[in-house]
C-alpha cells in the first residue's frame, strides 16, 4: 500500500500557515451536528477533547482511570520545551526544529518537527492563560533550565511536576467544557475495539470497568489518545494500568502501527531491588543539569562498594571516572537520552556497576551541593531527592543517588499523516500514541510538548477538514458493523474467561518483560531478536493455554482487564522483534550491535533505512507486512550524530 | 431574601454563624470576669451585688443579655446541625479509630460544648434564673456615712413583693438595698459538688476556646502570616488559661473560705 | 518478614462488606505497599480466590489513584506520601495491618478498597478553571506574577485528589482539596475574573454532594500527601463569604 504523509508544499517554515488556509472549515452552526470521540484523557486526549468542544463539536472522551485528571502525562517532572528565547540564549524555532530532529537521530519527519516547534510558543501562553503555575524568576518572568541534547535553556518547568500542572490545566478546561455540557465524559470505561464501517472509523466498542457492561459508541472520527506501550517491557516508569489495547485493537482494525521497536530508556531511573518490584521511578532529568554521572574506574573498587565494604564518598576523585564529561566534553551529563543510557549500560557490563546487584552507576551532587549550598539544589530538586529516599531509603544529599535505565517512553505508535490521520480515515492518533515527531529517540521534555501541540493546535484544523469533506450526516448506529464489532468483543471477553488454567497473568507479562529487556533493550541483536520472537511465539501460546483469568464480565474485574491487556502486549512484543530486525541499523533508542561506529555510537544507515516502517496487519498469527514511508531532508543535513 | 437564606443554609454560612456567635460568646466572657472579679474585692459583697444590679436592670445591658441568650442558643443549636451533617457524611466508620494528629479539643468541641451547655444550665437557673423571677434571695442594706465612707450592712426585708433595689441618701448616709446573690453565691460555692461541676466546666471551656477561638478567624478567613500568631497567643493565653483560671478561682477560694469559716 | 493483613472486602456498593484476615509471608522490606498486596493477590489467584480490589496506576506518588486507610492513617503511617509510596520497611515483622477504604457518604465503596471519588471531578467542573478557550491568549510573560506567588499558588496546585483528606477529617469533610483548587486560582492573575464566582459554585457543589463541615482540627493538613496548606481553607472562607455578603457576583451559569 502507498504511504503518503500528505506534507504540504512549500518551504518548511511555511507549510504549516500555508496548509492552516487550505484545510476545509467546518461552519459554526454545523459543528454541533458532529460526535467526536476521543480516547484518553492526557496531555493529548484532554487537549484536544476541550478544544474540539470549544469549536462546537460534541466530544464524548474516555479514561480508563477513575477521572481524566489520572492519565498517566500526570508523572512527567520535568519540563516542556518551547523557543521562546526568553533566555537570550540562541534559541529559535529552527534551533528547536534541528535540535530534535538531530536528536531523534534523524528517523522523524521534518515538516511534522518544525510544526512542533513552532507552535510550542503557543503552548505556553495557553497553559500560562489556564492558570498553571510554571517556576519564575523574582521579576516575575518566567523561569527556563536546562535538558539533555540542547545547548540552550528552552525549558519550563514546575518545579519536579511539570506534567501534573500541564494536565491539571488541559483537565480544568476539559471540565469547563463538561460543565457546558460539550463532552459527556466516560471514567472507568475502556475502549475495546474501533469499528470501522465502510473503510471509515465511525465509533468504538467500550467496556464499563464497575459494570462490565459492553457499550457502543458512535462518532465521526475517532481519536486515540491512549499514550505509549512501555509496560510491553513489564518494568518501566509507565503507570500500572498503562498499556496498547486501543492502539492495538485499532492496528488489528487496519491502522499501521510504525516503527514499534523505538523505544526510550531513559538514563536515570531507580534500580531495581527484586522480583516483586512492578515499576520503575523516574529520577528526572532534569537532575542532570547538576548532578555528575560517574562509575569507579576500577573492577576492585566497584566490587569494594558492591559488598558495602566503602561507601561512594569514600573513593577519591581520581579513582572516578565521569564517563560522560570523559566522552562527550562539550555536552557532558546533558548528552541525550539514548547516549547516556548506553553508557551506563557499558560500564554494567564492563563489571564496574554499583550498588548491591552492581547494576547502577552514580549520579553525584556533592557538588552542586558544595557549590550552591544545600537548600539551593533542596529548591530544585527536593521533592525528586525527597522521591528517592522514599523508595530506596538513602539520603541524596549525603550519598550520590544510584541510577540505571529504564524503559520509559515509545517513540514507535499509530502511523499518521501530517494531520494526525491514520491510514482509516477518521481515526486519529495523537501524542505518544502515535509515531510521528521523536524520530528514533525524543528529546527531554518534548514528551508534554507533543501532546499539547497534537491536542491544541493541530487536531482542531485538521480534523475540521476531514469532518467537512464527509458532511454532518449522523452516523448509522444500525449498521451491521456495529454489532459485528461488538459481538468480536464479547467473544474475546468470553474467551479471556474460559481459561483457567495454573500460572497468573500477572507472570505472563513478567516473563514477557524479561524477554523484551534482554533482547530488545538497549543492545540488540539478529540473532537474540530471532531467538525472543520464538519464545514470545511460544510464551503467547502457552497463555491462551493456561493463563488463569478469574470472575465473571459483569463486575470490576481486574483479572480480566489484565489479561486482555497482556494478551495484546504479547502481540505487540513479537512486532517489535520484527521491527528491530528488520532495522539493520542502529538510531537513536534502536541500537543494533552489529551496527556500531568504532568509537561505539550507533551507526546508521541512510541508505537503506531512511524510512518510517509502517506495519500493516494481516490476520491472527500471520506476518505482517512492512510498508515503507520514505523519509526525505531537504533542510537538515544527515550526519553521524555527535555530542563530543 | 432568598441569597441570604442560601448563604446560611451552606457550610460556610452555617460555619460563620458558629463563628460569629462563638467571638461574641468570648467577648462576652470577658466582661463577664471582669465584673465577677468583685467576688475578691474584701467588701461583704457590696460591690459584686451592686454589679448584679446594674447588669439586670441596666436597659441597653438587659438588651445585649437577650442577644447574648440567643447567641448561646444559635451556638449550640448550629452546633447541633453541623454535628448531624457531619455524621451523616460518614455513615460506615473506620474499624481503626483515626490516629491522624489532630488536637483533642479540636475533635472533641462537641462534647466540650455539651459539658458547657449543661453548666450554663446549672449556672443560669441558680443564679440568673432565682435572681430575676424568684424570691429566694434575700436583701441586704448598705449604709455608706458619706463623710466617713465607712460603710455598715444589714439584712433588710422588703416591705412590698414587687421591691427590687432602691438607693437613697439620707442625712448624709447612702443606703443602698438590694438582692444580696453575693450571699447566695457564697452559699452554693460552699458545696462541693457544685465547686467540681464549676472547675469541669472551666476545664471544658479552656479546652473549648483553645481551639474554637483561633478556629472562628479560620472560619472567617482570617489568617495573615503576621497576625495568626497573635490571634492564637490570645486564644491560647487569655482564652484558654487566664479566664478559665479566673473564672475557676472563685468556686474554688469561696469553697476554702467556707471552710475556714 | 510475616504479616496478618486484615483487609475489607465488599463485592460492589450495594452488598454488605467485611473484614477477612490474610496471611502475608516472605514479604521483602523494599517492596512497596502496594506490591505486598500484589504479592498477597497472586497467591490468591493461584488458589482460585478473588484478588483484593484496590485502586493503584502511577505508583509514583502523583496520580493520587491509590486510596488505602491503613492502620488508622490514609496513605499509611508515614507523613507526606502516598500509598504507593510506602515501603514496608515502615512495618515490622508479625505486625498485623488494618486495611481499610476511604470512608465518606459521597465516595461509595465500588468494590473492596476501592471507592467513586467522581464527587472531586464535579466539584471541579462546577468552576475548577479559567475561562480561556484555546488560541488568542496574551504572550506568557505579559502576565507578570511575582515568584512568592506564584510559588504559593504551585503549593496549592500539587494537590493530587486523592481524597486522603476527606477520609482523615472526622467531619468527611472535602474543604482542603476544594480550597486548594480555589487558591490555586484565587492567587494568580489568570484566577481574577471569575475569582468570586468560582468559590460560590464550588462550595455550592461541594455542599451538594454531602461532605461535611470544616472544624479546622488539621488532620486533612497533617495527612495530605502533598503537605497542601490549611490556610487554604481560611483563604477560600474569605473569598466565599467576601462574595456572599459584600459582592454582586454570581455563581457559574450552566450555559457560557
Amino acid at each position: 500500500m502507498s504511504l503518503s504523509a500528505k506534507i504540504p508544499e512549500g518551504p518548511l517554515a511555511e507549510k504549516w500557515s500555508k496548509h492552516k488556509f487550505d484545510l476545509k472549515l467546518v461552519n459554526p452552526a454545523n459543528k454541533r451536528k458532529y460526535d467526536i470521540i476521543v480516547v484518553g484523557t492526557g496531555l493529548a486526549g484532554a487537549s484536544a477533547a476541550a478544544s474540539l468542544a470549544e469549536l462546537g463539536y460534541n466530544v464524548k472522551a474516555f479514561c480508563f482511570q477513575d477521572s481524566p485528571r489520572r492519565a498517566h502525562s500526570i508523572a512527567a517532572q520535568g519540563g516542556i520545551n518551547a523557543a521562546k528565547n526568553y533566555q537570550n540564549d540562541g534559541d529559535s524555532v529552527y534551533r528547536l526544529f534541528y535540535d530534535t530532529i538531530k536528536g531523534g537521530d534523524y528517523r522523524a519527519r521534518e515538516a511534522n518537527v518544525y510544526r512542533l516547534a513552532e507552535v510550542s510558543v503557543n503552548i505556553i501562553d495557553q497553559c500560562v492563560a489556564q492558570g498553571v503555575p510554571f517556576a519564575r524568576e523574582y521579576g516575575g518572568l518566567l523561569d527556563n533550565r536546562s535538558f539533555g541534547g540542547a545547548q540552550v535553556s528552552r525549558t519550563f518547568y514546575a518545579r519536579g511536576q511539570t506534567g501534573q500542572q500541564l494536565l491539571l490545566g488541559a483537565y480544568s478546561a476539559l471540565n469547563r467544557q463538561i460543565h457546558h455540557g460539550k463532552v459527556k465524559m466516560y471514567t472507568r470505561t475502556e475502549m475495546l475495539d474501533v469499528v470501522v464501517v465502510d473503510g471509515k472509523a465511525q465509533g468504538i466498542i467500550t467496556r464499563s470497568l464497575t459494570t462490565g457492561e459492553i457499550d457502543t459508541h458512535t462518532g465521526h472520527a475517532v481519536l486515540l489518545c491512549t499514550g505509549g506501550y512501555g509496560n510491553v517491557f513489564y518494568l518501566s516508569t509507565n503507570a500500572a494500568g498503562s498499556n496498547v489495547t486501543a492502539a492495538w485493537r485499532a492496528h488489528k482494525r487496519g491502522a499501521f502501527f510504525a516503527n514499534p521497536c523505538y523505544t526510550q530508556i531513559h538514563p536515570t531511573c531507580i534500580p531495581v531491588t527484586g522480583d516483586h518490584q512492578s515499576k520503575l521511578t523516574l529520577m528526572s532529568e532534569s537532575l542532570r543539569n547538576d548532578g555528575r554521572v560517574w562509575a569507579p574506574k576500577t573492577h576492585e573498587i566497584a566490587e569494594q562498594l558492591r559488598k558495602g565494604a566503602i561507601k561512594a564518598a569514600q573513593v577519591g576523585e581520581a579513582d572516578r571516572d565521569y564517563f560522560l564529561e570523559r566522552k562527550y566534553p562539550s555536552f557532558g551529563n546533558l548528552v541525550p537520552r539514548d547516549v547516556a543510557s548506553r553508557n551506563a549500560k557499558e560500564m554494567v557490563d564492563d563489571g564496574r556497576g554499583v550498588g548491591g546487584s552492581g547494576v547502577a552507576v552514580f549520579l553525584d551532587f556533592a557538588d552542586a551541593i558544595g557549590r550552591l549550598g544545600k537548600d539551593a539544589v533542596a529548591a530544585k530538586y527536593g521533592n525528586l531527592f525527597d522521591m528517592y529516599y522514599q523508595i530506596t531509603d538513602e539520603d541524596p544529599y549525603t550519598q550520590p543517588m544510584r541510577i540505571y535505565p529504564a524503559v520509559h517512553y515509545t517513540m514507535g505508535g499509530l502511523w499518521v499523516d501530517y494531520n494526525l490521520s491514520t491510514n482509516v480515515p477518521g481515526l486519529y492518533a495523537l501524542g505518544e500514541c502515535n509515531f510521528s515527531d521523536h524520530g528514533a529517540n525524543r528529546l527531554g521534555a518534548s514528551a508534554l510538548m507533543q501532546g499539547l501541540s497534537d491536542g491544541y493546535f493541530v487536531i482542531p484544523f485538521t480534523l475540521g477538514d476531514y469532518l467537512a469533506t464527509i458532511g454532518p450526516k449522523p452516523v448509522d448506529v444500525n449498521h451491521p458493523a456495529f454489532a459485528q464489532t461488538k459481538k468480536d468483543v464479547t467473544d474475546y471477553i468470553a474467551k479471556l474467561l474460559a481459561l483457567r488454567g495454573t500460572k497468573t497473568v500477572n507472570e505472563y507479562h513478567r516473563e514477557l518483560g524479561h524477554i523484551m529487556w534482554e533482547y530488545c533493550g538497549m543492545a540488540r541483536t539478529a540473532e537474540g531478536l530471532t531467538k525472543a520472537k520464538g519464545l514470545i511465539q511460544a510464551l503467547r501460546a502457552d497463555f491462551w493455554k493456561n493463563a488463569i483469568v478469574l470472575g465473571e464480565n459483569e463486575e470490576v474485574n481486574a483479572s480480566l482487564e489484565k489479561a486482555g491487556r497482556v494478551a495484546d502486549f504479547l502481540e505487540l512484543g513479537e512486532l517489535m522483534v520484527d521491527d528491530a530486525l528488520m532495522r539493520n541499523e542502529s538510531c537513536g533508542g534502536h541500537f543494533r550491535l552489529e551496527s556500531q561506529t568504532p568509537e561505539g555510537e550507533a551507526l546508521r544507515d541512510d541508505e537503506h533505512f531512511a524510512f518510517v516502517a509502517a506495519w500493516e496487519y494481516t490476520g491472527d498469527n500471520q506476518p505482517e507486512i512492512l510498508n515503507k514511508e520514505a523519509l526525505e531532508f531537504e533542510y537538515v543535513h544527515l550526519t553521524q550524530r555527535n555530542y563530543k | 431574601m432568598s441569597e441570604f437564606k442560601q448563604t446560611f443554609n451552606s457550610s460556610l454560612g452555617k460555619k460563620l454563624i458558629m463563628a460569629l456567635t462563638g467571638l461574641f460568646l468570648c467577648t462576652f466572657i470577658i466582661v463577664h470576669l471582669g465584673g465577677n472579679l468583685l467576688l475578691f474585692s474584701n467588701d461583704n459583697g457590696y460591690g459584686f451585688n451592686l454589679y448584679a444590679n446594674f447588669l439586670t436592670h441596666f436597659p441597653p445591658i438587659e438588651v445585649v443579655a437577650y442577644i447574648l441568650y440567643v447567641a448561646i442558643i444559635v451556638h449550640a443549636l448550629y452546633a447541633l446541625i453541623l454535628t448531624v451533617k457531619n455524621r451523616r457524611a460518614r455513615p460506615v466508620g473506620y474499624a481503626v479509630v483515626n490516629k491522624s494528629p489532630a488536637s483533642w479539643s479540636s475533635k472533641n468541641m462537641g462534647l466540650l460544648g455539651s459539658i458547657l451547655f449543661f453548666f450554663l444550665v446549672v449556672h443560669m437557673s441558680d443564679f440568673w434564673y432565682k435572681y430575676k423571677f424568684t424570691n429566694d434571695v434575700a436583701f441586704k442594706e448598705y449604709r455608706t456615712d458619706l463623710a466617713t465612707n465607712q460603710t455598715t450592712e444589714s439584712d433588710y426585708t422588703p416591705v412590698s413583693p414587687t421591691f427590687e433595689h432602691s438607693a437613697t441618701v439620707e442625712n448624709n448616709v447612702e443606703i443602698v438595698r438590694v438582692k444580696d446573690i453575693h450571699a447566695k453565691v457564697a452559699h452554693s460555692f460552699s458545696n462541693i459538688w457544685y465547686v467540681i461541676l464549676y472547675v469541669v466546666a472551666m476545664g471544658a471551656l479552656s479546652f473549648h476556646l483553645l481551639h474554637g477561638f483561633q478556629s472562628a478567624f479560620r472560619t472567617l478567613g482570617w489568617v495573615h502570616r503576621k497576625y495568626t500568631p497573635i490571634v492564637e497567643f490570645i486564644g491560647t493565653w487569655l482564652f484558654a488559661v487566664i479566664i478559665p483560671l479566673g473564672f475557676a478561682a472563685m468556686p474554688v477560694v469561696y469553697y476554702f473560705m467556707s471552710l475556714s469559716k | 518478614m510475616n504479616l496478618t493483613l486484615k483487609v475489607w472486602r465488599q463485592k460492589n456498593a450495594q452488598t454488605a462488606g467485611k473484614f477477612v484476615t490474610y496471611q502475608a509471608e516472605g514479604i521483602s522490606p523494599d517492596m512497596s505497599f502496594l506490591e505486598m498486596l500484589d504479592v498477597v493477590n497472586e497467591s490468591l489467584i493461584l488458589k482460585n480466590d478473588e484478588p483484593i480490589h484496590f485502586d493503584h496506576d502511577c505508583r509514583e506518588g502523583i496520580c493520587g489513584m491509590c486510596s488505602l486507610y491503613i492502620n488508622g492513617h490514609p496513605h499509611g503511617p508515614k507523613r507526606a506520601i502516598t500509598t504507593c509510596q510506602l515501603h514496608m520497611r515502615t512495618f515490622h515483622d508479625g505486625q498485623t495491618i488494618t486495611i481499610e477504604p476511604w470512608r465518606a457518604a459521597p465516595f461509595p465503596v465500588i468494590k473492596d478498597l476501592a471507592v467513586d471519588r467522581s464527587a472531586f471531578d464535579r466539584i471541579q467542573q462546577a468552576g475548577g478553571y479559567v475561562s480561556v478557550n484555546t488560541g488568542g491568549v496574551p504572550d506568557a510573560n505579559e502576565i507578570l506574577i511575582p515568584k512568592v506567588i506564584a510559588d504559593e499558588a504551585f503549593n496549592s496546585a500539587t494537590c493530587i485528589g486523592c481524597g486522603a483528606c476527606v477520609a482523615a477529617c472526622k467531619n468527611a469533610s472535602a474543604m482542603l482539596f476544594v480550597s486548594a483548587k480555589v487558591s490555586q486560582f484565587a492567587l494568580l492573575p489568570q484566577g481574577q475574573p471569575e475569582r468570586y464566582s468560582r468559590a460560590q459554585s464550588m462550595v455550592a457543589q461541594m455542599d451538594a454532594e454531602g461532605f461535611g463541615n470544616c472544624t479546622n482540627t488539621g488532620a486533612c493538613e497533617a495527612e495530605c500527601p502533598k503537605e497542601i496548606s490549611l490556610t487554604n481553607i481560611s483563604r477560600m472562607n474569605n473569598d466565599y463569604l467576601s462574595a456572599k455578603l459584600f459582592r454582586e457576583e454570581h455563581a457559574h451559569e450552566n450555559n457560557g
